[in-house]
């Protein structure tokens, strides 16, 4: 049983390929996805993301039970203003990489993966426990739409009635989120996004989603605009070196290895789930790096990573990027063979490929 | 609806084949492009190639997917698109046409299936 986006409808009339992520049908592609990844680099792109959970958590003491559920400071985020953040396992291993926005006061809203949806929100209602928060799933009566890419300021500027930030739409910092109205829509605007583009999300009504989703369609398309779908979002994150959870996130794994350490908060105040095991926690014994090859046959999620002969680790997520247009990868390796300028190889469908570490992320938008 | 050209003959791993004196024509179907998505880079078999009917003989590499590409006939390649390996983008959008992949020559034709069975297969599949 596959659960349809609210947006289902406009996508099917816009021709879209559909497929099952997470339970859900989501639109792959439009047209081309490269097309829409090049969208979204030069002009801008659209996507529906309704899949994602939507969690909120409100109350007196809301901050104090996420910061016990997850490993950053979250009741130190400022109203108005985003964060990236972990929920991990008492093991110290990931259990979803999720953003956390503080709408108010004594409300957050939790955006989880899809996949990931029933394990945060168990999660969460649990660690809540004990504390004056309560935890509701707006998953379902909750659509997200985002506009990415180096035009999205100026179709949106265009678009909103208003919105409730001194400065308007160009004061809105990169993650931070403000609520809005656009064509009569009430939603909460955020400039976040998983692209390596400026961009932003849009949360509404699931109700209302089509005609929002019209109304930025329609505004958007003298700019260039396309609707795009989730195959170009994954090669848009991999060269953003964004981690995608399932691939270079796992339970197995603790936010160390993936260079996330930074998001573990051992200063703020009171315990936290997984401190114990994060504490303890040596020099990783693998971490991510980005491989860049030669050619046009990229390694794939799986591959083994060779140094001369022996295997020594293997690709997370890989891809023939479409706007530098050589392979690129994301891969674990053991720390002495994470600087970049590392020679390596990977065994792509029994042919060893030459391939270099490489800094991440692999595309930088110019600011 | 996927493009089934009435001349064409298809297998069920959605290659098209066109026959004349003895050397068929071989390509992927709109289906099989329209489903893998944009086409980034294919290996073809190499002429003087022998290949066999129903055994993998190159790849056909997506932004996403690796599918391997297999041998409709058996016989010797004599000739391959260089045209469509060095900008495979013609395959999705000329599947029929200029987005051929490599020529065959064969003593005998395996059963294939005509237009309308394999848009039999195509609606399975969709």
């Amino acid at each position: 049983m596959t659960t349809q986006s609210p947006l289902h409808e406009v996508h099917t009339e816009l021709g879209a390929s559909f497929t099952d992520f997470a339970g859900w049908s989501m639109p792959v592609r439009y047209s081309s996805e490269l097309a829409e990844h090049r969208a979204v680099r030069e002009t801008a792109g659209q996507f529906d993301l309704s899949h994602m959970a939507e969690i909120e958590v409100t109350g007196p003491e809301a901050g104090r039970a996420l910061n016990y559920a997850m490993v950053g400071n979250i009741a130190g985020i400022k109203v108005g203003r985003a964060r990236y953040t972990m929920l991990c396992h008492e093991t110290g291993g990931v259990l979803d990489d999720l953003v956390v926005y503080r709408p108010g006061e004594e409300r957050f809203m939790v955006v989880a993966n899809a996949g990931n949806a029933a394990v945060a929100v168990t999660e969460l209602t649990d660690r809540a426990r004990g504390f004056d928060a309560v935890v509701t799933d707006r998953s379902a009566e909750t659509a997200l739409i985002a506009v990415q890419g180096p035009r999205a300021v100026g179709i949106l500027r265009g678009l909103l009635d208003s919105v409730e930030l001194e400065g308007g739409l160009d004061a809105l910092k990169y993650y931070a989120a403000t609520p809005a109205v656009l064509g009569g829509h009430e939603l909460l605007l955020a400039r976040t996004g998983y692209t390596g583009e400026d961009g932003f999300e849009l949360f509404c009504p699931a109700g209302e989603a089509p005609a929002v989703w019209r109304l930025v369609a329609e505004a958007g398309e003298p700019d260039g605009l396309l609707p795009a779908g989730l195959a170009c979002r994954d090669t848009l994150r991999l060269e953003a070196g964004m981690p995608l959870y399932g691939n270079e996130l796992t339970v197995r794994l603790t936010p160390f290895e993936a260079n996330l350490g930074r998001l573990v908060k051992f200063d703020k105040s009171g315990d936290f789930v997984g401190r114990t095991a994060l504490e303890k926690h040596g020099e990783p014994e693998q971490v991510l790096v980005g491989l860049r090859g030669t050619g046009r046959r990229a390694p794939r999620h799986g591959y083994r990573v060779l140094d001369g002969e022996q295997e020594v680790g293997e690709v997370t997520s890989g891809a023939l990027s479409p706007t530098l247009g050589h392979p690129v990868a994301m891969a674990y390796l053991p720390p002495r063979l994470s600087e970049p300028g590392t020679g390596l190889s990977v065994d792509i469908r029994g042919r060893l490929e030459p391939v270099e570490v490489v800094a991440l992320p692999f595309y930088k938008r110019a600011k | 609806m996927s493009n089934i050209p009435e001349n064409l003959s298809y297998t069920k791993e959605h290659e098209w084949l066109s026959a004349a004196d003895g050397v068929a024509t071989v390509g992927i179907t709109s289906f099989a492009a329209e489903s893998l998505g944009d086409i980034v880079f294919v290996q073809l078999p190499e002429v003087g190639d022998n290949i066999t009917a129903g055994e993998p003989c190159g790849e056909i590499e997506s932004t996403k997917s690796v599918s391997e590409l297999y041998a409709p006939v058996t016989g010797e390649v004599v000739e391959i698109n260089e045209a469509a390996a060095d900008a495979p983008e013609v395959i999705n959008s000329d599947p029929y046409e200029q987005g051929w992949l490599f020529r065959v020559r064969t003593e005998s034709m395996p059963e294939l299936l005509d237009a309308q069975e394999y848009s039999k297969v195509v609606e399975e599949g969709e």
